[in-house]
């Protein structure tokens, strides 16, 4: 079978949609995960994801709204656990070993098909239904919005806590929001490439961009861009090869695009002495 | 002619952390214009008494008003230069990214700066002579370049109070007088009040007014003269404290085993 065959096919359609949609949440979130070290929190939260995937699998026998809930109860915790830098880190530790260990007794006990488990490990954008793609836009589109309205005060936070909270920045808050921000993106993402590849839409972007531009605002398009590439290019990638499975081409595209921005990105300039 | 209404006034202001008193039954009033340098030990409440002004710290008693209204979270009218930090060279934001979030870096929603806020921002950029390198990345700029914007950021708003918390912390020389003459000039511009927070009281001596000087949870606030007395000192620290002049340096010296104000190991430098 063939590109413009599958091209066809709603079920390509909706896999293709999502992937943009991903994309863009996923490049502009990447630069706050970066900016405020949060790589751990995003490998964390998506581990977390299986554990709600799996929870929706056994109950209602969807995954995908079962990782949307179970995310929300993973940002709870950790916003109530504290969100401090040093302490949060050890916060997800704790929280992603013990899910972790939940998420497989809940497998344990589900006898459907097999698959359904590993494609929340390593994604299965193609078994999305009409019904999934809908919570899907739903909650990219909420976590778009939410993020455009805070975005300055939460650069703010992210660069200069300190001017910031002092200028009236509720710091605190935003770092819970942020939290919730980020594991909706999170679960989100792992719809495509699973919850153990998610780091390569949420983190390797973002990396990319800020090789390559200075201006806080080119970074984000660079970064949105490059997240569309990746993930709308690698569902391209995947039909016309007809056996490579998205995850893989997502995250070779993805890793592709930093190497090319660590070869051809800015070297720090060595600048000018400037008298002061 | 009226009073001006004081910028700052505390009044019998009591902070407490951990069981410790900072300062006891704190009465101060800033005047528009006025510059007061805040010194004292480690450890002495400086900070906290930043965060008090800045309404992130609520007092254990007493009051603390700016521009005659009780101090809250976000006053537009106060502007915050902290010690300079360093950024790391992959930081994303350039100089001028650091000033404009001074004008809308606490705003919500969707709006953005407006054209005659950027113009405005070049020119506060300009009036602190940082332009040559305000769209260099910030990790890249010498700590007195950074300072420098940090004032800049802090200008941007038009605050009639400049909170300050040891701004020239690790800057060399020639930025420490630069940027305090910055401050200064902004001050006297618009009648302005500063209340800078210092261990090195060398650098702003010539600008100061006043100094409130904290210790032991005890305070004084006088001008240079009287506060850096060893009289005055000795009964603050409530020990033998020498205030001694070389050449236009003031150092305070503990007796051994004292811990006084750091001049005593800084002075050296300025």
């Amino acid at each position: 079978m063939t590109l413009p065959f599958y091209l066809s096919e709603p079920f390509a359609w909706h896999a293709l949609l999502a992937a943009a949609l991903i994309a863009i949440i996923c490049g502009i979130i990447g630069i706050f995960v970066i900016i405020r070290g949060m790589a751990f929190a995003v490998h964390g939260t998506s581990e977390l994801a299986f554990t709600g995937a799996a929870a929706g699998l056994l109950l209602a026998s969807n995954p995908i709204a079962g990782a949307f809930g179970g995310a929300i109860v993973v940002a709870s915790v950790l916003g109530t656990l504290g969100v401090k830098e040093r302490e949060r880190d050890a916060n997800i530790g704790v929280i992603l070993a013990f899910g972790l260990g939940i998420g497989v007794l809940l497998l344990s006990y589900y006898h459907g098909f097999a698959t359904q488990a590993t494609n929340i490990l390593f994604g299965n954008i193609y078994g999305v239904s009409n019904g999934q793609l809908g919570i899907l836009l739903g909650v990219g589109l909420l976590v778009l919005l939410a993020t455009a309205f805070i975005y300055r005060p939460l650069l703010f936070a992210s660069v200069d806590p300190e001017v910031a909270a002092a200028r009236g920045v509720p710091t605190k808050l935003l770092s819970i929001v942020f939290l919730y921000i980020l594991a909706l993106t999170v679960t989100a993402a792992a719809q495509i490439v699973g919850t153990l590849l998610v780091l390569s839409l949420a983190i390797t972007p973002a990396a990319a961009a800020t090789r390559l531009a200075t201006k806080p605002k080119n970074v984000i398009v660079l970064s949105v861009l490059f997240a569309f590439i990746a993930s709308v290019g690698g569902i391209v990638v995947s039909l016309a090869s007809n056996t490579l499975k998205p995850s893989v081409c997502v995250t070779t595209i993805s890793f592709a695009l930093y190497v090319f921005a660590r070869l051809y990105g800015k070297t720090p300039p060595s600048r000018k002495a400037t008298s002061l | 002619m009226s009073q001006a209404q004081d910028t700052v006034e505390l009044t019998k202001a009591t902070l407490s952390r951990d069981s410790r008193v900072l300062w006891h039954e704190l009465n101060l009033a800033i005047k528009p214009g006025e510059f007061v340098a805040v010194l004292g030990p480690n450890g002495s409440g400086k900070t906290s008494l930043l965060k008090a002004l800045l309404g992130l710290l609520p007092l254990s008693s007493g009051n603390v008003d700016i521009l005659g209204r009780p101090a809250r979270r976000g006053n537009p009218h106060i502007g915050y230069i902290p010690q300079q930090k360093g950024f790391d060279a992959d930081t994303l934001l350039r100089g001028r990214d650091l000033v404009r979030l001074g004008v809308d870096g606490a705003r919500f929603g969707f709006r953005k700066a407006s054209l005659l806020a950027e113009h405005y921002i070049d020119e506060v950029i300009e009036s602190v002579g940082a332009t040559a390198y305000a769209d260099m990345p910030l990790g890249l700029l010498s700590g007195g370049e950074q300072q420098r914007l940090r004032v800049a950021q802090a200008m941007v708003g038009k605050p009639k109070i400049l909170l300050c918390d040891e701004p020239l912390l690790s800057l060399d020389i020639a930025s420490q007088q630069a940027v305090t003459k910055l401050i200064d000039m902004y001050r006297r511009n618009h009648g302005a009040s500063v209340v800078f927070v210092t261990h090195e009281i060398n650098p702003v001596l010539r600008y100061v007014d006043r100094i409130l000087y904290l210790a032991n949870g005890r305070w004084v606030v006088d001008t240079p003269d009287v506060v850096l007395q060893s009289q005055t000192l000795s009964d603050l620290y409530g020990t033998k404290v020498e205030v001694v002049r070389v050449k236009n340096q003031v150092l305070v010296v503990g007796e051994s085993g004292v811990r006084v104000s750091q001049e005593a190991h800084h002075g050296g430098e300025a």
